[in-house]
């Protein structure tokens, strides 16, 4: 299948995903950085304003509200994530039967839908008809139900990063429980005559040799917050007063209610462009352990 | 994660969590009493993450009145489906949404497999010039975050007429997968031995042949896998729908869940059959996963959870 014939053979059979690449996503890419030099909504004709949607997003405050938000839950919520998804991998890291059926129940969560979810912990968090302040009374944790929504920016994160911390920590458990059974036995065993303690060798051992992958998850992880939707538009849709409307947020409410496409498209364009950076970051670091 | 991770990920699938008990290293909680203390916070960390999945089944089979009680109760006092009920003929009805959600769901399997089992075959038997820049390009939704390609992705749709419509939805659920289907299609069509296909030429196969009756055969988990994640990822999709689907009977599940959410009617949010919902669309994911949880680990581990 090498002949000089067969390079074209290959690239027919190809050419059926580069056609769809290139038009639902190549050329909707190009068209984003179209409009946001635009003036454009669906209703009135397109005006070309050059940078205009770029310097409006500068002086926005709710662009920054949005982007600082973002950046506030990112920061909070992945070390809760890493710190506990690893716990529990070195909890459940042997082999044996109740800790696989432990590893398997922390992952169930991640395989349900963030909508699901989100509206779940939504109920569970309702102030009249919500479980956990009917819990947490019955506790005696608190005396009168708590406004987990809509009235304090804080304590609203507070409840959105439980839920997540709930839905996605599996997520980093059976990555890092893979990393560890890669580190090779003897190693392990070396340490064993040595004498080290539990934490001894946790520390000298399994946390350096399973480093990358710890950054490989905190890097999807943090990707995967700075582009957080789903939790905010369901249990707190943006409130208090579009205090917790994140930058993906601030992109679906200007680009659909209120159909400015073109500053929507300004704003995918820089939310795009901090991605691009912790891509290329991960790409690095995939690439550099290769070799 | 993307598929830029594959050494890593590599190297974990390589050695793979059913290898068998790893003592020495992480064996260190075992001796003596502390074996209880592990079990007991294994205990401990099963409950947590099974309760809220426990409370909303159990929530959603409470009667319309206990259902709206404050305080809520714990445990519902008789099993009722009044809430299934009511969610059956919530605006269009359960069936259209659950139809539109299942319907989205298949053709993105459609596409995926469509697309990528060819192209996983041209890329991995092939020498095609200019391969890696074209790797690249594929990939390439890997790098550009989905969310952000909406905008103009809405525009191509109101244009195509695609808006409103199952078939450009799974489009943007195929284009969310594509990168991860296209890596592990052709990580799988490089795991057949050359000599089998060798032996094909020889007999006269030509190269659609030697895919039909070698490879694909071959491929078959590789293919369990792609159709699985893409089953997940376009049945729980929420922004997409919200973007595409603005006509209240091409709503998907998750759509007019959050829809019904946001409805607040004379009684308020109607917390029953929100729960009965949530019970709905857990299910499938919930049983692909355990039915299938061998492929999910494979494409997990194998390098691409996006």
């Amino acid at each position: 299948m090498q002949s000089g014939k067969s390079r074209y053979v290959g690239l027919l059979y190809v050419a059926p995903a580069l056609a769809f690449v290139l038009v639902f996503t190549l050329y909707p890419l190009a068209q984003m950085a179209w409009m946001s030099l635009h003036n454009w909504s669906l209703i009135a004709d397109k005006k070309f304003i050059g940078f205009g949607n770029f310097v409006r997003a500068w002086n926005d405050p709710q662009f920054w509200t949005s982007l600082g938000f973002t950046l506030k839950y990112t920061l909070l919520i992945t070390p809760i994530l890493m710190i506990a998804g690893y716990l529990i991998a070195l909890l459940t890291a042997e082999n044996r039967p109740l800790r696989q059926f432990t590893r398997s129940v922390v992952f169930a969560p991640v395989v349900i839908g963030l909508g699901a979810s989100s509206l779940l912990w939504y109920w569970l968090f309702s102030y009249d008809f919500g479980l956990i302040n009917r819990a947490l009374i019955d506790l005696g944790v608190i005396a009168r139900p708590v406004v987990w929504f809509g009235a304090d920016a804080d304590i609203s994160m507070w409840a959105v990063i439980a839920s997540i911390v709930w839905k996605v920590v599996g997520f980093g458990t059976i990555l890092f429980v893979a990393a560890i059974h890669a580190i090779p036995q003897d190693i392990g065993e070396a340490a064993m005559v040595d004498g080290a303690s539990y934490w001894q060798r946790v520390r000298m051992i399994v946390l350096p040799l399973t480093a990358r992958t710890i950054l490989l998850v905190t890097l999807v992880s943090v990707i995967g917050s700075l582009l957080a939707f789903d939790q905010f538009y369901i249990m707190t849709a943006g409130q208090p007063r579009n205090l917790t409307a994140t930058s993906v947020f601030l992109i679906y409410l200007n680009s659909f209610p209120y159909l400015k496409l073109g500053y929507g498209a300004a704003l995918s364009l820089i939310l795009a462009g901090i991605i691009l950076v912790c891509t290329v970051l991960q790409m690095l670091l995939s690439r550099r352990s290769h070799a | 994660m993307s598929a830029f991770d594959d050494a890593a990920m590599r190297d974990l699938a390589r050695s793979p969590a059913h290898r068998g008990a790893r003592a020495g290293l992480v064996a260190g909680f075992v001796e003596g009493r502390q074996k209880y203390l592990v079990a007991a916070l294994c205990v401990a960390l099963c409950t947590v993450m099974l309760l809220p999945l426990v409370a909303s089944v159990l929530a959603s089979l409470k009667s319309t009145q206990e259902a709206a009680a404050v305080p809520p109760a714990y445990f519902p006092h008789a099993l009722s489906l009044d809430s299934y009920e009511r969610l059956w003929n919530y605006q269009a009805g359960l069936p259209t949404y659950f139809a539109n959600s299942l319907g989205a769901a298949l053709l993105t399997i459609v596409f995926c497999l469509a697309l990528t089992v060819p192209a996983g075959y041209g890329l991995a038997k092939f020498r095609i010039p200019g391969k890696e820049a074209l790797f690249v390009i594929l990939l390439l939704g890997l790098i550009v975050p989905y969310q952000a390609l909406l905008t103009p992705l809405f525009f191509l749709f109101v244009e195509l007429k695609l808006h409103n419509s199952l078939v450009g939805l799974a489009i943007v659920h195929t284009a969310i997968q594509l990168p991860f289907s296209i890596y592990v299609m052709r990580n799988a069509f490089e795991a057949v031995p050359r000599e089998l296909e060798e032996a094909a030429i020889m007999d006269g196969c030509n190269s659609f042949q030697v895919l039909t009756r070698i490879c694909l055969p071959a491929v078959v988990p590789a293919m369990i896998t792609v159709s699985l994640f893409a089953f997940i990822t376009s049945w729980n999709e929420l922004l997409a729908a919200l973007v595409i689907m603005n006509k209240d009977s091409s709503f998907t599940l998750p759509l007019i869940l959050a829809a019904a959410r946001q409805q607040t009617s004379i009684g308020g949010t109607d917390w029953g059959m929100l729960q009965a919902g949530i019970t709905i669309s857990i299910i499938p994911c919930m049983a692909f996963y355990l039915l299938l949880q061998k492929y999910y680990m494979a494409g997990f581990l194998n390098g691409a959870v996006k």
